[in-house]
């Protein structure tokens, strides 16, 4: 029984994907999936030490009212943990140093770069890069194609070229700390998935880059490859019938080009961490 | 002490916000301005160190990669004009409240009762600007006066050291809570006054039977056994005010009317709610017998039906229109956010699975001046529709269904439809999940956000017409993360059997949800001094009918109340016991231990008189117009394709969240490149099942010009059209009238009341027919019925509309069908006939005429024809499948082409039609129950042998040639055009909204 891939997601104060992630995970083989209320983990009753990929799902922390995920990031940094005299942040900084996997989706992607989980060059837990309005200053549901980096360190995008997965979201444009950081984060291959053309080129036109990006980044990895996050939604394509023209295109897979990144995160767990 | 903490974006930033700021100030108002920049503003007030409130503005309240911040010094320059916009007092502010939150976290202690954070932004505008022409895009677009004030700096007024001075929107109220005892002893013109005045919505007689009931002796013999006198308090007046109103009593659907058909034939009606919509549930449930698929059905917040084994599904479909004409965001906001509640407060509790939503407007480009109080509909558009964004994407609720609907008789009030579904267990603890019951003892527990003067007199003020006298009171801010926080407690507790019952608090707030609720024990006694308060100074009558949101109220058993209050502790959550349910036989109310309001339950729930209307139909003598046809039917088409009805809403789509829950397996926008426009979305709720719901609606006001009879007809054909288009089962459906009317009843101010109230019959009379004939029971709905404007002598009335939802069941989302052509060589087909309808169409419409030959339904044929589809869709024969309706056959051909990426050759001699019909009635008539669907050559025999012996017309082929060729039926090319400028037609209108 202790050969089982556990993971947690995260819910609570306005997360909104967590049971279509939580069933994205299961789909991917992992043998146990819990949602988690943030309300346990602060009560100490569940401990992220119990698991081995955290996932931090998309919606509206707190409403994104100081800016997307801020108020989420606040809480994560300064609430303690009832009856340990640690702090949330001390559980989480220990998940990483243990070498686990940690997925950001969205608001989840937009919580961990506010925190400083992403990109964290140097493995400094520093914020500097941030997530902010799309250049046409609205929110957008729409699908688009990402090319993935292959020579990225990212462990959930291995063996991939390129997927089509849907944005959703109002802030979703990251701009980096300075000119210094971008070439950093392009230099050590961490912008492992760019908004692209349908034929996987990375592109800066909207709408297939959906909200003026720099260098068309849609998601980032640390240098580990284990902390990953994406603006697009993995989760809401595992099946089939969730691509937008599944009536259309009879050649489409069964399984959804979004549950590929899960698999890798299931493969690498049982690889390397049990 | 107060702190200023402002926030900007760094040099070199790009300010997205203010650059749509100054787009739409540009599209909106006309003016032009060469910048706009933004600033957000945190009014600390609290006892906090310098050090706290640094540590505040460097982290929660700011981002360091893109802002900067300064605490009590200004940050703005390089400006012609600064405007800062905040909330006045009391206003909801989702923002602040997050602050503060925030500022817990940090500091680690909680902010107190008079302590708070409030926000406001700042506008910095420049270009060529004076006051007069700022204050005009300040009131005009920045702020709504009655929710937000502003300060409006010039530079050369600007003090640069201090910036805009502190200020703090804090409610101050030194009014001691007091309960007036109001004489009705009195003429009946003081009577009239007391209900006017006091925006009470009670005419006459109902004023009249308060009178009797205060006067009677045995009356004054029980309010004495609990220290009342013999006049009623104030309390008691608001309470039976807002029960009595015809927002919560449907006084109008329960009137009883003296129907005169115009052609000498009269009948007396008791209730058309009774007699058209219960009575149509009732004819089919007992017609299915064993198949029948209502659980619940008018009784709760929501109408219920069976899904599978295991899950129900739950419905509603709300408006809200007053408040959306004042204050569009807040009031559409307050509308889904509002909705939610219904399907979450059924039964036991339901998950929310997803949300609908339909507009009526005037037109965004109304060129009229506008007359007093009114909104311009460009603003009201853009409001509503960022409300209803916020509320659905941040509840993350996908919101996979809608439509606008645009005639400029909207101006006098916009409708706001929001409608939500929800999955419910079958059984919950061993017992049906549709059932609650609040036992005598259960404590009356209210949980969620707070009360404030929010929401006053909601009920009672939708029940007017809009006058000078609307009370902005009546204006609310949903906030969709406290309502979250509450459903994501309120589930867990639900799970664990912590409650009996629960409902929400909407409209009447307290005393609609204690007072229903109340009705299963038949008595309660609450106090309301003991409800959380936003702020002090609020009175007890003003306690117990706030609309404040967010809120749910639950019977808890007394030995669950520990177990109930740990938890939304636990969670967050605010939870109060207010009282307990009794059989005492009175709505009780006390506070500060003395009783305020006692009333029997039997008075004020069924005392209120019944209303007695007449109405009289009367032929208004439509004729059909003498037009030639136009001799250029290519341009024909593409201005229809780009009228506001038609034309594509993509940019509107977009900014809902259609797939959140990641349930969506047909979206809102199909095709080759994902936007064409899809009849219905398809929801596959459950991961491991295929078994999925369809929801679509019809709506077509413009057909009540000519007879409302047939506009209700063609509502519910064309929502079971779109329903079956994509594979809905036909025999397991259920549907939701939403009516929204104009004043119905005679008087003064409506000399045409009685024509009015005859429509309203016609259109009920349709209601039933229709749905009998289709087998549709009616599980739930709700009537809007003063949608008016008046003030001086301007009065604006909304045409007769009603939204006709639906809900229902596919076994296998697999064989779901969209609209759009799948490619070449496939055969075209036109299910149904087409007959010379033009009346009241939108080609009519277009050319400036109303005609008489408004579309009927032939429900028998139409039935046969839907269920011959489903069997087609279930056998895989069906390509593509699209609904004709405003814009007909023509239209539908266009859309189905572009949205596939291929042509269509069609000819129109093919056409099964009406006998002389002419070409422009045979490519635009909005005749009802057609279809044109698409089918592979190999399945040719197969589909037409199942519809051998039906109306079924093979028109032409899907081309590869990107080219729609229409041919005439004297074998002439009528229409020949691109897809692409087809299309562009098609999307330009609105493509920038």
């Amino acid at each position: 029984m202790s050969k089982q891939v556990k993971a947690i997601v995260i819910a609570g104060n306005g997360t909104n994907c967590e049971r279509e992630t939580a069933h994205a995970i299961r789909l991917a083989g992992a043998e146990v999936v819990d949602i988690v209320h943030i309300s346990e983990l602060l009560a100490g009753r569940v401990l992220l030490s119990d698991y081995h990929f955290l996932n931090l799902a998309g919606g509206f922390l707190d409403g994104d009212d100081l800016g997307s995920a801020k108020a989420g990031a606040n809480r994560l940094l300064h609430a303690p943990v009832a009856g340990s005299g640690d702090h949330l942040s001390d559980h989480l900084r220990q998940f990483i140093a243990d070498g686990k996997l940690i997925m950001g989706v969205c608001n989840g992607f937009q919580l961990m770069v506010k925190m400083g989980l992403l990109p964290a060059l140097d493995g400094e837990l520093r914020q500097s890069a941030t997530l902010t309005f799309n250049d046409n200053g609205r929110f957008e549901d729409r699908w688009v194609y990402l090319k993935t980096d292959p020579n990225s360190p990212c462990v959930f995008t291995r063996g991939l070229d390129g997927i089509y997965l849907p944005v959703r979201h109002g802030e979703g444009k990251l701009v980096a700390e300075s000119d210094q950081v971008l070439k950093d984060i392009e230099a050590k291959n961490l912008s492992v998935l760019k908004y692209s053309t349908a034929d996987f080129a990375p592109t800066m036109e909207y709408p297939a880059n959906p909200n003026g990006s720099a260098a068309a980044i849609a998601g980032l990895c640390d240098e580990s490859g284990r902390l990953f996050g994406l603006m697009p939604h993995p989760e809401a394509y595992v099946h089939r019938t969730q691509h937008p023209r599944w009536t259309r295109e009879e050649d489409l897979p069964e399984e959804g080009m979004g549950l590929w990144l899960y698999q890798n995160a299931v493969k690498f767990i049982r690889e390397e961490l049990l | 002490m107060a702190w200023r903490i402002e926030v900007g974006l760094k040099k070199g930033v790009r300010d997205a916000r203010g650059e749509r700021v100054r787009r739409e100030i540009a599209e909106h108002l006309g003016i032009h301005l060469e910048g706009v920049r933004t600033i957000d503003v945190y009014t600390v007030d609290a006892e906090l160190t310098a050090e706290q409130i640094e540590a505040a503005a460097s982290g929660p309240f700011s981002d360091p990669v893109i802002q900067q911040v300064a605490i009590d010094r200004p940050l703005a320059s390089d400006f012609d004009m600064l405007v800062e916009v905040g909330y006045r007092p009391g206003v909801t502010d989702n923002v602040g409240r997050t602050a503060g939150e925030a500022l817990q976290y940090l500091t680690g202690r909680e902010l107190v009762a008079d302590e708070g954070v409030y926000t406001s932004v700042q506008y910095l505008l420049k270009g060529q600007l004076d006051r007069t022409v700022t204050e005009r895009i300040a009131s005009g677009f920045l702020g709504n006066g009655l929710i937000q004030r502003w300060e409006i700096i010039s530079s050369s007024e600007f003090d640069h050291s201090k910036g805009v001075p502190v200020s703090v929107p804090k409610v101050v109220s030194t009014a001691e809570p007091k309960v007036q005892q109001i004489d009705l002893a009195v003429a009946d013109e003081e009577l009239l006054r007391i209900s006017r005045d006091g925006v009470l919505a009670l005419n006459l007689e109902e004023m009249q039977e308060i009178q009797r009931f205060a006067a009677d002796p045995a009356t004054s013999a029980e309010r004495a056994k609990v220290g009342l006198g013999a006049s009623l308090t104030d309390v008691e007046l608001e309470a039976l005010a807002q029960t009595w109103s015809e927002h919560c009593k449907h006084k109008i659907f329960a009137a009883n009317i003296e129907y005169d058909d115009g052609q000498g034939n009269s009948e007396t009606i008791d209730s058309l709610f009774k007699t058209y919509i219960v009575g149509a549930t009732r004819t089919i449930r007992e017609a299915m017998g064993d198949k029948d698929i209502c659980l619940s059905v008018f009784k709760d917040n929501a109408g219920v039906i069976r899904f599978n084994n295991e899950w129900s599904l739950v419905f509603k479909v709300e408006t809200h229109n007053s408040p959306s004409a004042l204050d569009p965001y807040g009031g559409a906001l307050t509308g889904i956010v509002g909705v939610n509640r219904d399907p979450f407060g059924t039964g036991m509790g339901a998950r929310l699975m997803f949300n609908t939503d339909v507009f009526c407007f005037a037109s965004p480009f109304y060129a009229h001046p506008l007359p007093p109080r009114l909104l311009h509909p460009r603003r009201i558009f853009e409001g509503v529709v960022e409300g209803v964004e916020h509320g659905g994407n941040k509840s993350g609720v996908p919101t996979v269904n809608g439509s606008i609907v645009f005639d400029d008789r909207f101006a006098g009030k916009p409708l706001v439809y929001c409608g939500t579904a929800a999955l419910m267990p079958l059984e919950l603890h061993g017992q049906p999940g549709h059932v609650k019951k609040a036992l005598a003892g259960d404590r009356i527990v209210m949980t969620g956000g707070r009360i404030g003067k929010d929401g006053i007199h909601g009920a009672t003020f939708s029940s007017e017409e809009l006058h000078e006298g609307s009370p902005v009171t009546a204006v609310q801010i949903g906030d969709p993360i406290t309502q979250r926080r509450m459903f994501d407690f309120l589930l867990i507790a639900r799970d664990r059997g912590l409650y009996r019952s629960i409902t929400d608090n909407g409209a009447g707030g307290l005393s609609s949800s204690v007072g229903e609720m109340a009705e299963d024990t038949g008595g309660f006694e609450m106090h309301l001094d003991r409800a959380p308060l936003k702020y002090t100074g609020l009175q007890p009558w003003e306690i117990l009918i706030s609309e404040a949101q967010e809120r749910m109220t639950l019977a808890v058993p007394p030995e669950k109340m520990a177990e109930f209050i740990d938890l939304a502790k636990q969670m967050d959550v605010e939870a109060t016991d207010l009282g307990e349910f009794t059989d005492s036989g009175y709505y009780h109310c006390l506070y500060a231990g003395k009783t305020v309001c006692y009333l029997p339950m039997d008075f004020i729930h069924e005392g209120v008189p019944q209303l007695q209307l007449k109405a009289r139909w009367e032929d208004r003598g439509h004729k059909e117009p003498e037009v030639a046809q136009p001799l250029d039917m290519n341009a024909t088409l593409h201005n229809l394709l780009a009228r506001l009805n038609i034309c594509s809403k993509e940019s509107v789509v977009r900014r809902y969240d259609h797939e959140v829950q990641g349930a969506t397996v047909l979206k809102p926008l199909v095709g080759v490149e994902n936007d064409g426009p899809a009849d219905a979305p398809m929801i596959r709720p459950l991961p491991d099942s295929f078994e999925g719901i369809v929801t679509a609606h019809g709506i077509c006001p413009r057909y009540s010009d000519i007879d409302t009879y047939h506009m209700m007809a063609c509502a519910i054909d064309e929502g079971l059209r779109n329903y079956v288009a994509v594979g809905g089962n036909i025999d397991h459906v259920a549907g939701l009238d939403n009516f929204c009317w104009c004043d119905p009843v005679q008087s003064d101010r409506t000399p045409d009341g009685e024509y009015k109230a005859a429509q309203l019959v016609r259109a009920n009379k349709a209601l039933y027919d229709y749905c009998v004939a289709f087998n549709v029971p009616l599980v739930s709905g709700k009537d809007s019925m003063k949608n008016d404007y008046q003030i001086g002598d301007t009065k604006i009335s909304i045409p007769p509309t009603v939204l006709f939802s639906v809900i229902g069941k596919t076994e296998d989302i697999r064989k779901g069908v969209t609209m759009d052509v799948k490619r070449p060589g496939d055969l075209v087909y036109l299910l149904g006939t087409t007959l010379d309808e033009l009346g009241a169409s939108e080609y009519y419409d277009m050319l400036g005429h109303l005609g008489a030959n408004v579309p009927k339904v032939d429900a028998a044929t139409a039935l046969q024809r839907y269920r011959t589809l489903n069997r087609a869709q279930q056998e895989g024969l069906i390509a593509s499948c699209h609904d004709l309706s405003d814009g007909g056959l023509g239209v539908a051909l266009a859309e189905k082409a572009f949205a596939g990426g291929f042509g269509i050759r069609a000819d129109l001699r093919k056409v099964k039609r009406e006998e002389g019909i002419r070409e422009d009635a045979l490519l635009f008539s909005e005749s009802q129950s057609r279809l044109l669907v698409t089918v592979r050559p190999a399945n040719q025999q197969a589909f037409e042998s199942l519809f051998n012996n039906q109306d079924v017309s093979l028109l032409g082929e899907v081309t590869e040639d990107q080219e729609l060729r229409i041919v005439g039926l004297k074998g002439e090319v009528l229409v020949r055009s691109t897809i692409d400028d087809l299309k562009e037609a098609w999307q330009s209108p609105l493509r920038e909204m």
